[in-house]
């Protein structure tokens, strides 16, 4: 499909469309042309530094990204105008690269307020408390989390991978149309990669989609994607589908480099 | 500072407190004169004064001030939720006695009856365990009208004693004046709330505690009164064998509030807990002078004051411990956190640690920092509105100090006013 007939076609979830963002007065990103439909997972790799978290913190909503050009549609509202709670409140869900410590807020009892933050943009009752626990309990199995964890700080001393863990865990929780994972893998060893690989796989559906920023393949194993794009420096110079990412293990960024700064020297 | 300013101020106040004296016992007058001499050879403060450096409190009693009295308040008004407490009322200083209702093992008595029940007590203790030699202590002995809170021995109280205190008129003067006296074996929870009904007010309060052997005494203090008002105010806590003594100071509200807290820690086993909690806005400014006296061996004293200043507003913070020569295995811990939400609220903060004994474990720390932005955005990217972010991250900053509450009836409404304030209703 060409970008023109996607951008027809019906049921678009995420539409970005020539985006270029400053961080701290550098163009980090380039010119990002992507479109993302409903039941599809969408694959971003690329080398460090290229660019992959900053399309992640500009999609959330995070400040300190200036937005210099282009636009970005989801669900066909311009995204770039609301508010980041509003963002999530539409649906979008960001895994972070690096989870951050909150102590002494409680994971759960932030869970529920963002829960019912959410439920009152779309104009729903709070949950009951014994629908949240009830849900807590579903949700701490379907990723394998701790119910030790749930019930601490938000990551205060969690390690590498519980913390991504619990990004997995709130993602569920509160199951967003749209989720980002920036790297949910790195640090992850093999049991945790699958328990988080098979949570992404359950909570897959027709009407959710998932961009899935990772730098191995072997991620890719477990959550297969529709598409994989390369990111570098702030554009998607290459896009395929799940044999790009069989081919950038086997051979490096190397080529794709080459490639790209050959076109443009 | 202009010096014929605070001479008209000390005659301003000195006429305030001369109309007030009655025909009162010649013991009580004894006391009340030598007050008025330390009141007439001491001058209101400037910031020359070390103990006042960054509080310019008196060009702000430059005002009309009037004595307040007694009249009618809705004590239903003043209620916190949830919390099953006996409500004392006392405006502009001022019980109606007649209408105080206690429990079995905790008496309320002005001082004259006071002094017949319990001379000992009076003798030992009424204006001698504050200290006159400061100007605002002795002008409130010159002239308010103190009231006793006692324990019997043995008395274990079950319900909080709320004192409501309430300004009412228009720029009243108050000086409240209480002893409170802590039994043996005695264990009681005291909640005091400050209120304004009136444009402005100058409130000098002096409160005086006993914690005799054994006994248990927690004392919570919540400060909300308007921004027209200014508040001063010294506790002096004397501690004997195995007592224990907590202090939660929440401050809300105010155009200039002083805590000036002073605990004489006079015996072994005793454990001294001062938490202080400070929210500012606008222009208001705090001051929370706190010292820490250990006087003998074996005794812990536990310190945590935490401060959010926005706007322009300005925080002081002085904690002073004291451990004596022979106060070995002291355990005395120190912390001030401050949370500063705007480029223009300050906060100065100095512990002054004077420590005479060499097997102590003394520690004390103070930080100074800005919203944590990372964790602000962490919550709004799950659906957090910014304000509920914020509120639910100064919550978590507060924590230490809200959680050393023991009813839940109280940290609730605690925390209410922690969310009011951040969301400006207060
Ligand atoms: N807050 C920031 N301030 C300045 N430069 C930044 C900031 N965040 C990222 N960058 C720079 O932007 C580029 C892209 O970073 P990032 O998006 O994190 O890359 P990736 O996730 O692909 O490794 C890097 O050169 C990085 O140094
Ligand atoms: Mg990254």
């Amino acid at each position: 499909m060409t970008k023109s007939e996607q951008s027809k076609g019906k049921g678009k979830m995420l539409e970005i469309r020539n985006l270029h963002a400053k961080v701290g007065g550098t163009p980090i990103l380039r010119g990002i042309n992507l479109t993302i439909h409903p039941g599809e997972i969408h694959a971003i790799m690329g080398p460090n530094g290229s660019g992959k978290s900053t399309l992640a913190s500009v999609l959330a909503g995070r400040e300190n990204y200036e937005v210099t050009e282009g636009e970005v549609l989801f669900n066909g509202k311009n995204l770039l105008a609301l508010s980041p709670e509003d963002r999530a409140r539409e649906g979008i869900f960001l895994a972070f690269q690096y989870p951050i410590e909150i102590p002494g807020v409680s994971n759960i009892n932030f869970l529920r307020t963002a829960l019912n933050e959410i439920r009152q943009y779309k104009g729903q009752e709070p949950i009951e408390a014994k629908e949240f626990l009830a849900l807590v309990k579903e949700k701490q199995k379907l990723v394998e989390f701790d119910a030790k964890l749930a019930n601490r700080s938000v990551n205060e001393g969690f390690s590498g991978g519980e913390k991504k863990r619990n990004e997995i865990f709130q993602m569920a929780m509160l199951e967003p149309k749209f989720a980002i994972l920036d790297e949910t893998d790195s640090g992850l060893d093999i049991d945790a990669l699958r328990i988080v690989a098979n949570g992404v796989n359950k909570l897959k559906n027709d009407k959710n989609a998932f961009l899935v920023i990772t730098h191995y393949q072997r991620l890719l194993d477990y959550i297969v994607p529709d598409f994989v794009h390369v990111l570098y420096n702030g554009r998607i110079v290459k896009s395929g589908t799940k044999e790009l990412a069989l081919e950038l293990e086997e051979k490096g960024y190397d080529w794709v480099k080459a490639e790209v700064d050959g076109v443009s020297a | 500072m202009n010096t014929t300013i605070t001479k008209d101020l000390k005659e301003h106040f000195f006429e305030l407190i001369l109309t007030s004296s009655a025909s009162e016992e010649a013991w009580l007058k004894e006391i009340r004169t030598e007050a008025l001499k330390s009141f007439k050879s001491l001058d209101f403060p400037t910031t020359r004064n070390e103990e006042w450096k960054y509080t310019r409190i008196t060009p702000l009693l430059n005002k009309p001030f009037k004595k307040g009295e007694y009249s009618h308040v809705q004590t239903s008004n003043y209620k916190i939720a949830d919390l099953d407490a006996i409500i004392i009322p006392v405006v502009n200083g001022i019980i109606n006695l007649k209408e105080v209702i206690l429990p079995k093992g905790i008496e309320l008595l002005n001082i004259h009856i006071a002094k017949e029940k319990h001379p000992s007590y009076i003798e030992q203790y009424f204006s001698k365990i504050t200290d006159n030699k400061n100007i605002f202590t002795a002008l409130n002995t010159v002239s308010a009208t103190p009231y006793i809170l006692k324990t019997d021995n043995n008395a274990i109280i079950e319900k909080p004693i709320h004192f409501v205190f309430v300004s009412k008129g228009n720029e009243v003067f108050v000086q409240p004046r209480f002893l409170i006296i802590a039994g043996k074996q005695s264990e009681f929870n005291v909640i005091t709330s400050f209120h304004s009904d009136c444009k402005s007010a100058f409130l000098n309060v002096v409160v005086e505690v006993v914690a005799e052997e054994n006994s248990k005494l927690e004392w919570t203090k919540i400060q909300s009164e308007n921004n027209e008002s200014i508040h001063v105010s010294s506790e002096d806590i004397y501690m004997s064998t195995n007592s224990t003594f907590t202090l939660h100071t929440y401050t809300f509200n105010g155009a200039m509030v002083r805590n000036n807290v002073n605990v004489a820690i006079d015996a072994a086993n005793c454990e001294a807990n001062l938490n202080g909690l400070y929210l500012l806005d606008g222009k208001q400014h705090v001051d929370n002078h706190t010292k820490i006296a250990h006087m003998k061996a074996h005794s812990n004293s536990n310190e945590i004051y935490k401060g959010i200043m926005n706007d322009a507003s300005t925080g002081v913070f002085n904690g002073k411990i004291h451990v004596y020569q022979n106060a070995q295995k002291t355990n005395a811990f120190q912390s001030n956190k401050n949370i500063l939400l705007s480029d223009n609220a300050t906060i100065n903060t100095k512990p002054e640690l004077e420590i005479y004994a060499d097997d102590v474990k003394c520690s004390h720390g103070s930080t100074t920092g800005q919203f944590d932005e990372d964790a602000v955005f962490y919550l709004r990217a799950r659906g957090m509105g910014e304000q509920s972010a914020r509120a639910l991250l100064v919550e978590a900053f507060a924590n230490d100090v809200t959680e050393s509450l023991k009813s839940e009836a109280l940290k609730k409404h605690i925390l209410l006013l922690i969310h009011k304030k951040l969301s400006k209703e207060l």
